[in-house]
């Protein structure tokens, strides 16, 4: 506020105001520390420091002595404390049993590669058994496959669905709401839409689930019941009232002075709306837009429970898709604390919280530029 | 002279319209059309919850323990509602204290637009749109495997238990107390700033403090927007499932939470289950249906609330001003 302080504080009044301060850090501290516990479980696989691969070089036990007791703990996969309380045979016999599975392991050339690197999680790979190189999820199976390229499909198909559905309704009804809707009615409709923001995500997806599925197929007539229309489409109405807010506060900040001018020029409703407000108003917009993007694409519950889940990678709508939120969400509970799966799943939140992060950081400038200039001010 | 007047004046459009204006009638038409159309998605889903739901609730449904899960003659979902009134009890004695105070330092003392408060309110807003799944796991990878973790080398060293390393109701709270921070932030701040000035004016030539001013005539004029913040909060948190399922939610317990590092059911998660883990889909979809509009009845009266009470406050600041 303009005024500065009143009487000279207190001593303890000093103490309470540093710490209100410290305390008003929490929002940036609670999104660096995101960056940092979610980066540090990923850290491993993003650099290539973890190999998966189920038939490692192997050292033969004679060269034992040879090695430098740092290299034999690595080689070992020990911890510091475990090689300490461990004495030479013990030690030897680990070397043995290491030759010995390495063997037992059979020839499949699979087993050699680490799946864990960028090459694999990225690329297609002919597997033994397929005809041709394919993109693959499937953290369980005898050699675990972690392409996420079919999750990022999944993903950006249902988000697509969604914003399809739920942009032009939403600016519809926001420009409606605020430009031509009578008072009283402005008043009840805003309200009423942003409950739908009140409905938990669960309830959309159970709803998609139990009722929109089955309605949708008898309609469409697609194969699979679960897919990433159906997903699409629960994922829009979730969607809904998160561009429609940001939209209606964008187009109402527009000054009143430019809708008055239009009409007084004889122009309608419609046409001030159209052709002055919305023009003025389309960072907003856009903001809006990108903003309801970065919702539906980190929506979890909706597309764990109506999309199918299964990793295909194909551009068809109607085709079950699984998504990196609900791939987390699916695999999380089962996952062994520090395997390669767990941090393969810390570096697909990573890449979904880089991609909300931008987003929204982009949505940010655009919507304090809009309000600056609206408001007379240098952005 | 006169010529180019006359084609002057013929060019010019008459001030009203004299034909229909089909542009305009199409464009008013669709946006109505659109927002009737939202709202109707609002109406066909509650609708189809309330008519479904409402004739299996009854009091042993709600007060009941859940014994044989599947089965809507037997079970009830009280450990489900005492689990979720759990969570969101401890999320908001977490979440509202610092909100609150983080929301006075950005009235009371940051400057409005100076690029310090531009950063915070940029951290508020993005953390408001992290997705719920990215809270799950940061509770998993900072609550867990880090404060617990250490918690448990600490507390019980030596021992070869976990006890707080691992999903539980506390990290759940805290996990949602951090994904509903911006929720309260924003709506204190909102309420602080419709404050007149002129109030903190008086207090301060009355010879009050500043942190006087704060405590004795800010914050109480702010309480109802503090309440509609811990509402909203509130509604949120108990819908939300995505973070918990990775941090304290249990698929089933014979036992209600006891400890702050116990386990726990909870209703959205069990909407959860029952939609994808059923055997027979017709058979638990009376129970599934009920459970449903347990939880929505809980978010949507919070929500209603939390709308009026949001009204009133706006009443009461424009009548102050």
């Amino acid at each position: 506020m303009g005024l500065q302080r009143g009487h000279k504080a207190k001593p303890l009044e000093w103490l309470a105001e540093r710490l209100i301060f410290l305390v008003s850090l929490s929002a940036i501290l609670m999104v660096f520390l995101i960056f940092v516990f979610i980066g540090r479980e990923a850290l491993p696989v993003a650099l290539g420091r973890v190999n998966n691969a189920r038939i490692q070089k192997t050292i033969p036990v004679e060269q034992m002595d040879k090695m430098s007791e740092k290299e034999l703990e690595a080689y070992l996969e020990l911890t510091p404390e475990q090689y300490k309380s461990m004495d030479h045979d013990t030690l030897k016999t680990l070397m043995e049993l290491k030759v010995d599975s390495a063997k037992d392991a059979g020839t499949d050339k699979d087993a050699a590669v680490n799946t864990l690197s960028w090459r694999f999680l990225l690329r297609p790979h002919q597997w033994s058994g397929y005809d041709r190189p394919v993109f693959i999820w499937q953290p369980v199976s005898e050699i675990p496959k972690y392409n996420i390229v079919p999750l990022i499909i999944g993903s950006l198909k249902t988000t697509f669905v969604a914003l399809i559905i739920s942009v032009p309704l939403a600016l519809g009804a926001a420009i409606y709401v605020s430009q031509i809707a009578r008072p009283r009615v402005r008043e009840l409709a805003k309200p009423v839409i942003e409950l739908l923001a009140g409905i938990p995500s669960v309830v959309l997806g159970f709803f998609a689930l139990i009722v929109m599925a089955g309605v949708l197929q008898s309609v469409f007539g697609f194969q699979s019941r679960l897919n990433a229309f159906v997903a699409g489409i629960a994922l829009g109405f979730s969607v809904i009232p998160v561009v429609f807010s940001l939209a209606e506060d964008a187009l109402t900040s527009v000054p009143r002075t430019y809708v008055q001018a239009a009409l007084a020029l004889g122009a309608s409703k419609w046409k001030a709306a159209w052709q002055v407000v919305l023009p003025a108003a389309v960072p907003g917009i856009f903001a809006a837009t990108a903003l309801g993007f970065g919702r539906a694409i980190g929506e979890t519950m909706i597309v764990l429970m109506a999309s199918g889940n299964a990793s295909i990678v194909s551009a068809n709508l109607f085709d079950s898709a699984r998504t990196i939120t609900a791939t987390i969400a699916a695999e999380m509970g089962e996952v062994v604390y520090g395997s390669g799966h767990y941090r393969i799943l810390f570096l697909i939140g990573v890449l979904l919280f880089s991609v909300t992060f931008v987003t929204n950081l982009i949505a940010e400038m655009v919507m304090h530029r809009l309000k600056a200039r609206m408001e007379g001010r240098r952005a | 002279m006169n010529d180019t007047l006359t084609s002057e004046r013929r060019k010019t459009r008459p001030f009203k319209a004299t034909q229909f204006d089909w542009v305009s009638f199409f464009g008013t038409g669709a946006t109505g059309l659109a927002t009737l159309l939202i709202v109707a998605i609002l109406f066909i889903i509650l609708g189809n919850v309330v008519i479904n739901g409402a004739p299996q609730l009854s009091w042993r449904f709600i007060t009941g323990p859940a014994v044989d899960m599947f089965n809507v003659e037997k079970t009830g979902i009280l450990p489900m509602i005492v689990g979720t009134a759990a969570r969101v009890f401890i999320m908001t004695i977490l979440v509202v204290p610092v909100g609150v105070t983080t929301a006075v330092y950005l009235t009371e003392y940051a400057r409005l637009h100076a690029p310090f408060t531009r950063i915070v309110r940029g951290a508020v807003n993005n953390l408001a749109g992290v997705p719920s799944i990215v809270f799950g796991l940061f509770g998993a990878g900072f609550f867990i495997h880090f404060i617990g973790a250490n918690m448990d080398a600490v507390l019980h060293r030596g021992e070869a238990v976990t006890v707080w390393g691992k999903p539980a109701l506390i990290w759940a709270s805290a996990t949602l107390a951090v994904m509903t921070l911006p929720v309260v932030i924003v709506a204190t701040e909102e309420s602080l700033r419709a404050i007149p000035p002129g109030l903190r004016e008086a207090s301060l030539a009355l010879g009050a403090t500043k942190l006087e001013t704060i405590r004795k005539i800010v914050l109480p004029q702010a309480m109802p927007g503090i309440l509609t913040g811990t509402i909203l909060a509130v509604s949120r948190a108990a819908g939300e499932v995505a973070p918990i399922l990775l941090t304290g939610a249990a698929y089933y317990l014979p036992d209600l939470p006891s400890a702050l590092h116990d386990q726990f059911m909870d209703l959205g998660n069990h909407v959860f289950v029952l939609s994808t883990q059923s055997t027979n889909v017709d058979a638990t979809r009376p129970l599934l249906y009920a459970t449903v509009l347990v939880l929505l009845i809980l978010t949507f009266t919070l929500n209603i609330v939390a709308i009026f009470v949001r009204a009133n406050m706006r009443k009461k600041m424009r009548m102050l001003h």
